[in-house]
C-alpha cells in the first residue's frame, strides 16, 4: 500500500509529491490527463511552436521550492521580463522599464507628478509585501478555534501586524478593503498607468478596477522581489510546462510515482476515513492517505460526494466562488507585430504589452462580462515568448500569448465554437488596432474559452485560480471556514490546490504548506 | 592609453551602459545593456558571446614542444592526442601555483597556451636545451567564446563542429578558418573560437547573423563573473594569488590548496614544483577550496531583526570575506554573488581542510545595515550548477 496518494499533477500536486517523497514516504501521483502540469502546461500546439497554453508568467514561484526542490538541476530557469508596453489610442504609449531612470523618464512624459511618486509607491508595496509574505508560507490558523497551535498561529499574525508601524498599517487596512481604482487614484494621476497597475487586481476574479477589495491583490505582485527574484514578472524557459516538469522531475528523483492518464472517479471512504481512491477504470488503489490537488468543488462535491460531509461544509463549498472569467488566445506568428506607437524591433518586445489604457476602459470591459457578455473591447496581457526564449518558436518564427478578461463562463447564450471564433476574432481585432501587421502575421491560433478551461484542465467554470482571489475566499477562509489548514472533514483526505491557501498562481506555496501540514501530523 | 579589441568596432556601439573595464591592458565591456541581467540569462537558457581576445596566447611547435609543456604544468602534456585540450594549472619550484590556463595540442608538434598571466619567459626559461619555438600569438590571434544550450546549434550554422567535451579542431565560420575548442569559463555547453585578428568582424558578423534566431546576445564580464562562480571555476588575482606577485609564504597556493590535487600527476616525468608536491601530497593540504551556500533563513533572520528585507547582492563580488567555526575564523570567501538561477547565494572559499569537508556547517561574514554579523553557511561541492549538457 501506498503512502499517499495526490489525486491531480498540477504542479501544487507535484510540489505536495515532491515534499512528502523527500520524507520518505511512497507517493503516488493520478494525473487524469496524458501529461502533468494542470493550467502549468506547455504544449506543441502546432508543429514547431510550443505554448505556455494556459500560464504564461512565473516569477510567483516561491524560491524556497527552488532551492529545496533543486528545480535549476531538473531544467527551471525563469527568465526576466523586461518592461511593460501600454499603447495608447492616440498613437503614443506608456512604458515602465526596468531601469529606475529611464523608468522615471519616459513616466515624466505623461506625468512629472507620478514619476517621482512611482519609487514612493513601490518602496511601500514592498515593505507591505514584505510584511505580509510570512502568511504564505504559513499554515492558516483558525480564528474561531480555541487551540493552542491555532492560538499560536493568530498571535503570530497579530504580531506581523503590530510591527507595521501607523503608515504601514493604514495603508494595509486600505489595501484590504479599497477598489484598486481608488488605492490607485491616491497616488497617480495618469490614467494609462493606474489602469495597467490595476489590472493585475482584477486578473483571475470577476471584478472591475472599481469594485472593492481588488486593490489587495496588487501586493501579490511586489512579493516575488522581496526574495531576491528582483523582477516582478518573469517567463519560465520552455514555458510553465517545464516548471511542472522540473518539479515531477524532483519528485521522481525522490522516489515518487507518477501516473498519468489516471482519472480518479471517486475517494473511498468508510468510516469518515479517506481508505484510497477507485479510478475511472474502476481499478482501486489504497493509501493511507489521499491528497486532492483538484479544485475544492471537484474534490468534495464531485469525488468525495455530499453524503459523507456535513451539511455546513458542503453549503460553504457551494457558496465557494469560481465565476471563470478569463480566456486566452495563442498564436503562432511568421513574423514580429509592428506596434505603430513604437516600430520595429526594440526591447519592448521583450516585456508585456498591456492593453489597458484607462480606468474606464477596463471597467467598461467588466460592465460587459457583468451582463454574461464577453468585452467588446477586452484587456489583453501580450507577451511573446519566443522573444525570451527563442526555443519556443521554429527560428525566426514567433509564438504570442494574449491572455484576455473578461470572457465570462456564464456566456449569454452559452459557449458555441461560433461563440469562442466570435472572441478570437474580437481579441484579434483588439490588438490589431496597435499593431496593425498581426493580422497577416498569424499562421495558427489557438482560441480558449473558460469552458474550454474547464474540460481541458478541469478546473471548475474555469475559475484560472481554483477559486477567485477576493477577501472572503482567502488565508483562513480559504477554501472554507475551519478548514484552511489542508485538512477536510474526511479523516485522511487532504487539499493541496490553488482553491487552498495562498492561492493561485504558480506559486506551489499550496503544495508545500500542504506537505508540511501532512507531515506535522505524522501523517 | 588602453589598447582595444579586434572587435571593438563591432563592441562599441553595443555597449550602450558604456561599462567598460580594464582585462590586460585592454577595454573589455563589463555589461553591454544597462544591466547585466539578460546577458546572464543568455548563457543559461540560449547563448551569449564574450570577446575574450585579452586572454594571452602562447604557440608552442617544435619537436620538443610536448615535453616543454610537459615540464611545465603539472597534468601529463606528452599523453594528450591532438585535438585535446586540457585545463592544468602550473607550478613554481615550491609547488604553488603561479597560473592557469589550457593547452590544447593542435597536432603532434604544436600547441596553443591561454594564460591569465604573461607566460613568455617562464616558458624559454624552461625550454633551455629543447628544440621548441615560443610564439606570442596574444595580439595576432582573435577569441571569441560563446556560450549556452543553443551555441552548437548556433556553429552548425555556419560550419562543420563535432567537438566532445575538451576537443579542439578547425574548421570555417563564414569563409574564415578558425580554430574551435569546446571550452568555455562558464560550466555550460561553449565553445571558444580562436581566429587571426584580420578576419575578427567577419565572423563576429556571422555568428550574430546566425545567431539571432536563437537569441544569440553579447555578453560582458559581469554575467560572466556570476556564471563561473556557479561553475565553482577560480579566477586568478581573485580567488588565488599567483606565487610570483605574492609579497608573504602564506599568499601562495599549491594546487592541492585550490582543489586541483586531480591535475597533478607525480608519476609522469619530472615538472617544476614536482618535489614540493610530492611531500604535499603525503601530508595532506592545509586549506581547501570549497562550496559554500549560505541559508536563506539565517540570511533572512539577520536582516528581519535590522527590520529589512534581504538585500541580495545584484552582481559578483569579490573581495576577502571572513568564514567562522564556533567563533574562530578557519578560512575567507574570495568571490560570491546570488545565483538567480539556483536561487541561492553561493561563495567560492578557502577553508582550513578540517573544515572542508562536503555538509560541514560554518558561518560567513555577511554586512547587514553597517553592522558586521555572521551567517550560517554550509560546504557543498562544486560546481553548484552542472548541466548534463555541458558534456553531453
Ligand atoms: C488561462 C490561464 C492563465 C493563467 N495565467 C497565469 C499566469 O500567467 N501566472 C500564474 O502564476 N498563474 C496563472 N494562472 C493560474 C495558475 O495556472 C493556476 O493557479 C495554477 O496552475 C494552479 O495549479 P494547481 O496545481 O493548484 O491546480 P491545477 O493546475 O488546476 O491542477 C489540477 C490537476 O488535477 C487534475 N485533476 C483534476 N481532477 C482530477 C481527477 N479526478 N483525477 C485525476 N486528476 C485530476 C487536472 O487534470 C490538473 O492536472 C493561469 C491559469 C489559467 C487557466
Amino acid at each position: 500500500m501506498v503512502d499517499a496518494i495526490i489525486i491531480g499533477g498540477g504542479h501544487n500536486g507535484l510540489v505536495c509529491a515532491a515534499y512528502l517523497a523527500r520524507a520518505g514516504k511512497k507517493v503516488l501521483v493520478l494525473e487524469r490527463r496524458e501529461r502533468v502540469g494542470g493550467a502549468a502546461l506547455t504544449e506543441e500546439v502546432f508543429p514547431g511552436f510550443r505554448f505556455s497554453v494556459f500560464s504564461y508568467v512565473g516569477s510567483l514561484l516561491r524560491p524556497e521550492i527552488v532551492r529545496e526542490l533543486e528545480l535549476a538541476r531538473h531544467g527551471l530557469q525563469i527568465l526576466p521580463l523586461e518592461s511593460t508596453l501600454t499603447p495608447l489610442p492616440n498613437g503614443d504609449y506608456l512604458a515602465q522599464w526596468s531601469d529606475p531612470d529611464r523608468n522615471r523618464r519616459e513616466l515624466a512624459r505623461h506625468s512629472p507628478r507620478d514619476a517621482e511618486a512611482y519609487d514612493e509607491f513601490g518602496r511601500l508595496m514592498h515593505e507591505m509585501a514584505r510584511a505580509v509574505k510570512p502568511l504564505l508560507g504559513m499554515i492558516p490558523p483558525d480564528p474561531a478555534s480555541l487551540a493552542p497551535r491555532e492560538l499560536l498561529g493568530l498571535a503570530r499574525l497579530g504580531r506581523t501586524l503590530r510591527s507595521l508601524g501607523a503608515e504601514k498599517f493604514h495603508a494595509l487596512a486600505k489595501l484590504l478593503t479599497m477598489s484598486s481604482a481608488d488605492y490607485l487614484d491616491e497616488w497617480f494621476e495618469c490614467e494609462a498607468l493606474k489602469a495597467t497597475k490595476a489590472a493585475s487586481g482584477i486578473i483571475g476574479t470577476l471584478a472591475g478596477p472599481r469594485s472593492p477589495g481588488t486593490a489587495y491583490v496588487l501586493l501579490h505582485h511586489y512579493m516575488g522581489e522581496i526574495d531576491g527574484v528582483f523582477r516582478a514578472w518573469g517567463f519560465a524557459k520552455g514555458g510553465n510546462g517545464s516548471v511542472s516538469e522540473a518539479i515531477a522531475g524532483a519528485a521522481r528523483s525522490f522516489g515518487a510515482q507518477i501516473r498519468t492518464n489516471a482519472p480518479v472517479a471517486r475517494v473511498l471512504v468508510a468510516g469518515g476515513r479517506a481508505k484510497g481512491v477507485a479510478l475511472e477504470s474502476g481499478e482501486e488503489i489504497a493509501a493511507k492517505l489521499v491528497v486532492s490537488g483538484a479544485d475544492p468543488r471537484c474534490t468534495f462535491l464531485g469525488l468525495v460526494g455530499e453524503k459523507h460531509l456535513p451539511a455546513d461544509f458542503v453549503q460553504a463549498i457551494r457558496r465557494y466562488r469560481l465565476r471563470g472569467s478569463s480566456g486566452k488566445v495563442n498564436l503562432a506568428l511568421a513574423e514580429l507585430p509592428d506596434f505603430t506607437c513604437l516600430p520595429g524591433k526594440g526591447p519592448h518586445l521583450r516585456g508585456a504589452i498591456s492593453i489597458s489604457p484607462s480606468i474606464e476602459y477596463l471597467e467598461r470591459a467588466y460592465d460587459e462580462a457583468k451582463y454574461g457578455e464577453f468585452s467588446r473591447r477586452p484587456y489583453l496581457d501580450v507577451i511573446l515568448p519566443s522573444m525570451i526564449d527563442p526555443s519556443m518558436a521554429p527560428p525566426g518564427r514567433h509564438v504570442m500569448s494574449i491572455f484576455v478578461q473578461y470572457a465570462p463562463y456564464h456566456l449569454n447564450g452559452g459557449w458555441t465554437d461560433a461563440r469562442r471564433e466570435a472572441f478570437g476574432d474580437t481579441v484579434i481585432d483588439t490588438l490589431a488596432e496597435y499593431a496593425p501587421n498581426l493580422k497577416a502575421a498569424i499562421l495558427h491560433r489557438q482560441v480558449i474559452t473558460p469552458a474550454d478551461i474547464e474540460r481541458i484542465v478541469g478546473l471548475s467554470e474555469g475559475n484560472i485560480f481554483q477559486g477567485e482571489l477576493s477577501l472572503e475566499q482567502m488565508f483562513f477562509l480559504r477554501p472554507a471556514p475551519a478548514w484552511a489548514n489542508y485538512r477536510t472533514p474526511i479523516r485522511g483526505l487532504y487539499q493541496c490546490g490553488a482553491g487552498t491557501h495562498p492561492g493561485g498562481g504558480v506559486m506551489g506555496a499550496s503544495g508545500r504548506n500542504a506537505a508540511r501540514a501532512i507531515l506535522r501530523e505524522g501523517g | 592609453m588602453l589598447k582595444t579589441t579586434p572587435f571593438h568596432a563591432r563592441v562599441a556601439p553595443l555597449c550602450v551602459s558604456h561599462a567598460w573595464r580594464r582585462w590586460a591592458g585592454y577595454l573589455v565591456a563589463s555589461s553591454y545593456e544597462l544591466s547585466h541581467e539578460r546577458e546572464y540569462h543568455a548563457i543559461r537558457s540560449s547563448a551569449a558571446l564574450f570577446d575574450v581576445s585579452p586572454l594571452h596566447k602562447y604557440r608552442v611547435h617544435g619537436r620538443d614542444a610536448a615535453r616543454l609543456l610537459d615540464r611545465v604544468v603539472t597534468r601529463e602534456v606528452t599523453r594528450a592526442a591532438a585535438g585535446q585540450v586540457l585545463y592544468t594549472p602550473w607550478c613554481d619550484g615550491a609547488g604553488k601555483v603561479l597560473d592557469d590556463g589550457t593547452i590544447a595540442r593542435l597536432d603532434e608538434q604544436t600547441f596553443r597556451v591561454t594564460s591569465a598571466e604573461p607566460n613568455l619567459r617562464w616558458l624559454q626559461d624552461n625550454a633551455l636545451g629543447l628544440e621548441v619555438a615560443i610564439e606570442d600569438v596574444s595580439e595576432s590571434i582573435a577569441a571569441l567564446s560563446l556560450q549556452g544550450p543553443a551555441s552548437h546549434a548556433i556553429l552548425r550554422q555556419l560550419g562543420e563542429v563535432e567537438l566532445k567535451y575538451y576537443r579542439v579542431g578547425s574548421t570555417t565560420l563564414g569563409g574564415v578558418p578558425v580554430s574551435v575548442s569546446r571550452t568555455g569559463y562558464t560550466g555550460d555547453l561553449g565553445f571558444e573560437i580562436w581566429l587571426d585578428a584580420a578576419h575578427a568582424l567577419v565572423v563576429w558578423d556571422a555568428l550574430i547573423g546566425a545567431g539571432e534566431p536563437y537569441g544569440i546576445t553579447p555578453a560582458g564580464m559581469l554575467a560572466l563573473d556570476l556564471a563561473r562562480i556557479e561553475a565553482g571555476l577560480m579566477l586568478i588575482d581573485v580567488d588565488y594569488v599567483p606565487a610570483n606577485k605574492a609579497l608573504i609564504g602564506r599568499q601562495t597556493s599549491s594546487p592541492y590548496e585550490l582543489a586541483l590535487g586531480w591535475t597533478v600527476n607525480l608519476d609522469k616525468d619530472h615538472f617544476v614544483g614536482r618535489n614540493a608536491l610530492a611531500e604535499e601530497a603525503k601530508r595532506g593540504p592545509q586549506w581547501q577550496f570549497v562550496g559554500l551556500e549560505l541559508d536563506w533563513d539565517a540570511l533572512e533572520r539577520l536582516y528581519v531583526e535590522a527590520g529589512l528585507a534581504p538585500r541580495l547582492p545584484s552582481a559578483a563580488w569579490r573581495s576577502s570575506v571572513p568564514v567562522y567555526a564556533g567563533g574562530d575564523q578557519v578560512g575567507y570567501a574570495t568571490s560570491g554573488g546570488w545565483s538567480p538561477l539556483l536561487k541561492k547565494y553561493i561563495a567560492l572559499a578557502h577553508l582550513r581542510s578540517r573544515w572542508a569537508a562536503p555538509g560541514t556547517v560554518v558561518e560567513m561574514e555577511v554586512t547587514v545595515e553597517h553592522r558586521r554579523r555572521r551567517a550560517a553557511a554550509r560546504v557543498v561541492k562544486r560546481p553548484f550548477f552542472d548541466p548534463e549538457r555541458k558534456r553531453s
